[in-house]
């Protein structure tokens, strides 16, 4: 699975796309693969203040519970209500599969984070 | 790959698809699993029903020769040392299979339990790679490589035939998945155990068979509410708690444990194993704590998952039994949130009778 170029990762394993002040969050195609059949997504409200680091939701597979990592500060604008239903989705396409969309307060934060190329590495040697 | 009572063992195996596609495979197809983890003690001597009596709940001498049971060992408060299947391999020839996390511990136990009776009991656990095809489609898969006449071999019974080339293997129907299936005893050295591996493997390939871990052996014997040593069943639960009723047969002669269990009948239950779906969003998993209405702690999950085949979120749980009335609603709480969850029969699932 390609990682996509225009995308940032976390050492957490959740993607970011940024579109100016606003952004997209997921989980990597690295992170479903180790999760397994995915059957659980529990995500925050439209509203909610997330703060880069902190945890904002769970994905649960059958074998095992994850927290979800903000990848950058800002206002939940919107969130994947799909998954409710069709959690599987995160299997079938990662990167696709969306979580929650962001108002980034910081959109500078995303710098911090590692682009496709180094995320690859850093799941390589992880591996 | 974990770590499990000392083997090297897979979750699920990728190659099959994962979890889900495993535990699907058993429920509607055949799904094969290398459980050679389990341990094995034998039981030989004039002496040797009157041992397991004493070691164990079940009625030993109900059994006979080519037949099995389920039964526990139990130390003298009336809680578990493990469960065990019993085979009565001949008169005075009794096999247990026991759990891999507690082989050193129940052997010395038995040793020690035994010593008194004319026998002796053998730690055998290394002799044997266990293969385990489970599934509708176990039997189809099975009878290419064996002369034995699987229809003949009923649900918990054995025979001893040629398979794979190799006589007087020991095939078993047993299983600990809810579905109908065969364990096979087979020589442990690598390379009868991989053929051997790789023959069942052929032989379900046309039904669809897949190699399945500890992931989907654990959620389908979560379904089929059998219980799990650490989990349903220790050393600080009782038979009674576990309701475990109809494999201890309190009737027949002395058994360790029995006096006890005696007292703990007398008293009354102060906890008891329920089945629980939740109502709300949520999957209960092992060690979350359960509440009532009120938000008063009553008791805990000891295995909990979404469950593959019957697409719900279920449970198995300690609670008081004025709370165990099916329907009858109770809170699991997960990372901080009460989910409602209902107390429902168990086992949840039961397989389709045979055709």
């Amino acid at each position: 699975m390609a990682y996509p170029k225009d995308y940032k990762y976390t050492k957490e394993h959740e993607w970011i796309q940024v579109n100016g002040k606003n952004a997209t969050v997921g989980i990597t195609d690295h992170a479903q693969e180790s999760l397994g059949d995915i059957v659980f997504v529990e995500l925050p409200k439209v509203g909610a203040q997330l703060q880069a680091g902190k945890s904002f939701g769970t994905v649960e597979s059958v074998k095992a519970v994850s927290d979800l990592f903000a990848p950058a500060s800002g206002k939940v604008t919107a969130v994947n209500d799909s998954l409710n239903n069709s959690p599987e989705n995160v299997n079938k396409d990662a990167h696709g599969a969306w979580m929650i969309k962001l108002e980034l307060s910081n959109p500078a934060e995303v710098n911090g984070l590692l682009s496709a190329d180094d995320y690859e590495k850093y799941v390589a040697e992880e591996k | 790959m974990v770590d499990f009572g000392g083997w090297d063992m897979p979750v699920e195996y990728p190659s099959s698809g994962g979890l889900m596609k495993e535990h699907l495979a058993v429920r509607t197809g055949v799904g094969m699993f290398d459980v050679s983890h389990m341990g094995d003690i034998l039981i030989r001597g004039p002496q040797a029903l009157d041992a397991t009596q004493w070691i164990s709940m079940n009625d030993a001498s109900r059994l006979q020769e080519g037949q099995a049971h389920y039964s526990a060992l139990l130390y003298p408060e009336g809680t578990f040392v493990d469960d065990v299947i019993v085979h009565k391999l001949g008169q005075n020839d009794y096999l247990l299979v026991i759990n891999a996390g507690t082989r050193e511990k129940d052997y010395g136990w038995v040793k020690k339990n035994v010593a008194r009776f004319h026998c002796h009991a053998d730690d055998v656990g290394d002799y044997y790679t266990q293969i385990a095809i489970q599934g509708p489609k176990a039997e189809a898969t099975l009878q290419k490589l064996t002369n034995a006449s699987l229809p003949a071999i009923k649900n918990y019974w054995f025979t001893h035939a040629t398979v794979c080339g190799l006589p007087n293997t020991l095939i078993a129907r047993t299983g600990y998945t809810a579905e109908d299936g065969f364990e096979i005893y087979v020589p442990s050295d690598v390379a009868t155990s991989e053929r051997v591996w790789n023959e069942v493997a052929e032989a379900g390939k046309e039904f669809g068979i897949v190699p399945c871990g500890l992931g989907a052996r654990n959620t389908l014997r979560l379904e089929g509410r059998m219980a799990l040593y650490g989990h349903e069943i220790s050393d600080s639960i009782n038979v009674w708690e576990a309701g475990l009723d109809r494999f201890c047969k309190m009737e027949k002669p002395d058994f360790i444990g029995r006096a006890a269990l005696a007292r703990a009948k007398a008293a009354g239950l102060k906890r008891t194993l329920v089945g629980l779906e939740a109502v709300d969003r949520g999957i209960p998993r092992d060690g979350y704590r359960v509440f009532d209405q009120a938000g008063s702690e009553i008791g805990y999950v000891t295995s909990g998952s979404y469950a593959p085949f019957l697409k719900k979120n279920i449970a198995l749980a300690y609670l008081p039994p004025q709370h165990s009335e099916l329907g009858h609603e109770v809170f699991v709480e997960i990372r901080g949130q009460k989910v409602k969850c209902k107390v429902v029969p168990t086992p949840f699932y039961k397989r389709p009778k045979r055709s």
